[in-house]
């Protein structure tokens, strides 16, 4: 390596006419060449299952016939995507994935933050220690048996959240055939599920905050709250600003999966979301090129938002993403 | 002076915080003890309510349902060979894509990088990837579970950062000036260093595997075929229309509410043996791959 490193060293010294670039290239390509070797299934991996598809999104723009092909299947431009925009369902989508995701990170952003300040501040290892340990825990719970415990815990006749409304005398709710409940239980069944692990990020970055500044401020007479407002919250913020651009960038892309597991017609008005209706259009009902134009739209957006995101960033405080 | 002041509100600070830790992880823990214990009741106890912690009328029939039903056990089977194959492909080709991503000396690097990164952001989308999948014959095949989802970005960065700060550069450069291929450097020397990420990435993909349903409900159709997730989908979430309808429930409904509890732990248990071994690791790795990348 080190001679390798000398090798090129030498030839950036002297001007470069073009020719020489050329075989700086070549040079450059041939030493890496068995690096080549290893990323190259990786490369294909990505070439045919990520960005196949991404060419395969123009069926979007094109009356496409699974038996023509994306080539012979004619061009319609923007007809599926206007078809889409005066569909009857077109606000009823935007706004349960727009609110589910805002209520979602309304909610759920800060619940790891706060978690893992509240982690960090404790003392005693072994009380530290379990609760990271049953804290991480629901992460790893299927999200179907997740949506099963659901399910059967709100259950009008036999769960027991209604158990407890009946001992108080209420009447009990049919949680899951409400569309006014759908957004809450959506939304604090995933803080029950990932806030623990959501904070294991935080509280690595809490790590690596410098521990003579709390000494400073120890010597200083500080006391503990005024040391998390001062020194650690501070700390923290780049982070979760990288965070919350990520979030940002999957505003459009909510949890479908969930949704689809919790979800029946009855709630359809408030649960249903663009991926969920591509689904069922797209999968279920084969129409392939109205709900890839659906789906383009989401994806497009999702990239907006999130380079607006990370510019806006970039302009008030330090930290982006790029 | 203020010392002795700052001691009391330190106290009453870490009460608080302990206070309100304890009343989450119970909260965290509450839902999941109240399953486990309604796997051991007796389905008339739980569909009463009668279980609020402890089981009620001890009985081990559930679990012998459960044993017993045919379905549960061919897509379990299933299950833990799509877990298998697919984590062993995850880990070779992110390994294999990691490695060169971490030699600050690879030609390009950052042209390969890009490309990568690039798909965490943006894709073609569900119905394209779905047509992709028959276009290749992959439909009905077990290739359709265990190749789309081969690498996942956010794990190569994190396998990345490893190679890049936890593997000596010397041992490296050392192995090349004695004539070693890159190749050879990553087989002999990055791989047995690697148990920690190795780990991890067992532990992420593996899980991954196991709770994945939507990619066989998209690209699998035969029934033999499921995976456990789409059977417990069934049992847990599809079966429960009956019980919307309000009235009594008879014997066999009964039944068929308090099985869900023991399909649930059968269906998680794997994770939670595997769990407490693998908890050092991964928040390691995690931290590791997290801040510096």
């Amino acid at each position: 390596m080190v001679q390798k490193n000398m090798a090129v060293g030498k030839s950036l010294i002297t001007p470069v006419p073009k020719d020489n670039k050329l075989k700086k290239i070549k040079k450059g390509l041939y030493k890496s060449r068995y690096l080549y070797i290893m990323i190259a299934p990786v490369v294909a991996y990505y070439i045919i299952f990520h960005y196949v598809p991404m060419y395969g999104a123009q069926i979007a723009f094109k009356d496409f016939n699974p038996f023509e092909g994306i080539w012979k299947s004619p061009w319609v431009g923007f007809k599926y995507f206007i078809q889409f925009f005066k569909s009857v369902y077109f606000w009823r989508l935007i706004r349960n994935t727009l609110g589910i995701n805002i209520y979602g990170i309304i909610v759920d952003f800060p619940m790891p933050i706060i978690l893992a300040l509240m982690i960090n501040e404790v003392r005693n290892r072994i009380f530290k220690k379990s609760v990271q340990t049953i804290v991480y825990l629901p992460h790893f719970i299927s999200t179907v048996v997740l949506v099963g415990m659901l399910v059967s815990f709100l259950s009008p006749r036999s769960g027991f959240i209604n158990g407890i409304i009946k001992d108080f005398g209420g009447q009990p709710i049919h949680f899951l055939s409400e569309p006014g409940w759908f957004k809450s239980i959506y939304v604090w069944s995933g803080v029950w599920q990932n806030a623990g692990w959501g904070s294991i990020i935080y509280l690595a970055a809490l790590t690596g905050i410098d521990p003579s500044l709390y000494e400073a401020a120890i010597i200083d007479g500080s006391s503990r709250w005024q040391r998390l407002i001062y020194i650690t919250i501070p700390s923290l913020i780049p982070t979760i600003i990288i965070m919350l651009i990520l979030r940002m960038g999957g505003l459009l892309n909510v949890g479908f999966e969930k949704i689809m597991l919790m979800y029946n017609p009855v709630t359809y008005e408030t649960a249903d979301v663009i991926s969920t209706y591509v689904y069922r259009r797209g999968i279920l009902g084969a129409e392939y090129s109205f709900s890839t134009a659906v789906g383009l739209f989401n994806s497009v957006v999702n990239f907006i938002i999130l380079v607006s995101f990370n510019a806006l960033s970039r302009k008030i405080s330090e930290t982006s993403l790029w | 002076m203020s010392r002795i002041r700052s001691d009391k509100e330190d106290i009453v600070f870490e009460i608080i915080t302990v206070f309100f830790l304890t009343i989450i992880t119970i909260a965290v823990l509450y839902p999941i003890i109240l399953v486990v214990s309604s796997s051991f009741s007796s389905p008339l106890a739980v569909i009463s309510n009668q279980v609020k912690l402890l089981p009620v009328g001890f009985t081990l029939k559930m679990y012998q349902m459960v044993f017993k039903h045919p379905e549960i056990w061919g897509s379990y089977l299933n299950t833990v060979i799509y877990t298998v194959l697919g984590t062993t492909i995850n880990i070779l080709f992110t390994a294999l894509g990691a490695y060169p991503l971490s030699r600050k000396d690879m030609f390009g690097r950052n042209i390969f990088t890009g490309l990568f990164v690039f798909t965490m952001f943006f894709g073609g989308g569900m119905i394209p990837s779905f047509l992709l999948i028959k276009n290749l014959g992959l439909y009905d095949k077990i290739w359709a579970l265990v190749l789309p989802g081969a690498v996942s970005t956010w794990n190569l960065i994190i396998m990345r950062t490893f190679f890049q700060n936890s593997i000596p550069l010397e041992l490296q450069e050392s192995a090349f000036i004695d004539g070693a291929s890159d190749i050879t450097v990553f087989f002999k020397i990055i791989i047995p260093l690697s148990t920690p990420i190795i780990a991890v990435m067992v532990l992420f993909y593996g899980v991954g595997h196991w709770n994945d349903w939507f990619s066989a409900l998209l690209y699998i159709s035969k029934r033999a075929k499921y995976p456990l997730q789409i059977i417990l989908r069934e049992i847990l979430i599809q079966s429960s229309t009956q019980d919307m309808s309000g009235g009594s429930l008879s014997d066999q409904e009964m039944i068929g509410e308090g099985i869900k509890y023991a399909t649930m732990v059968v269906a998680t248990l794997p994770i939670l043996c595997l769990y407490p071994f693998l908890q050092r690791y991964f928040v390691k790795g995690v931290m590791v791959g997290a801040i510096k990348g």
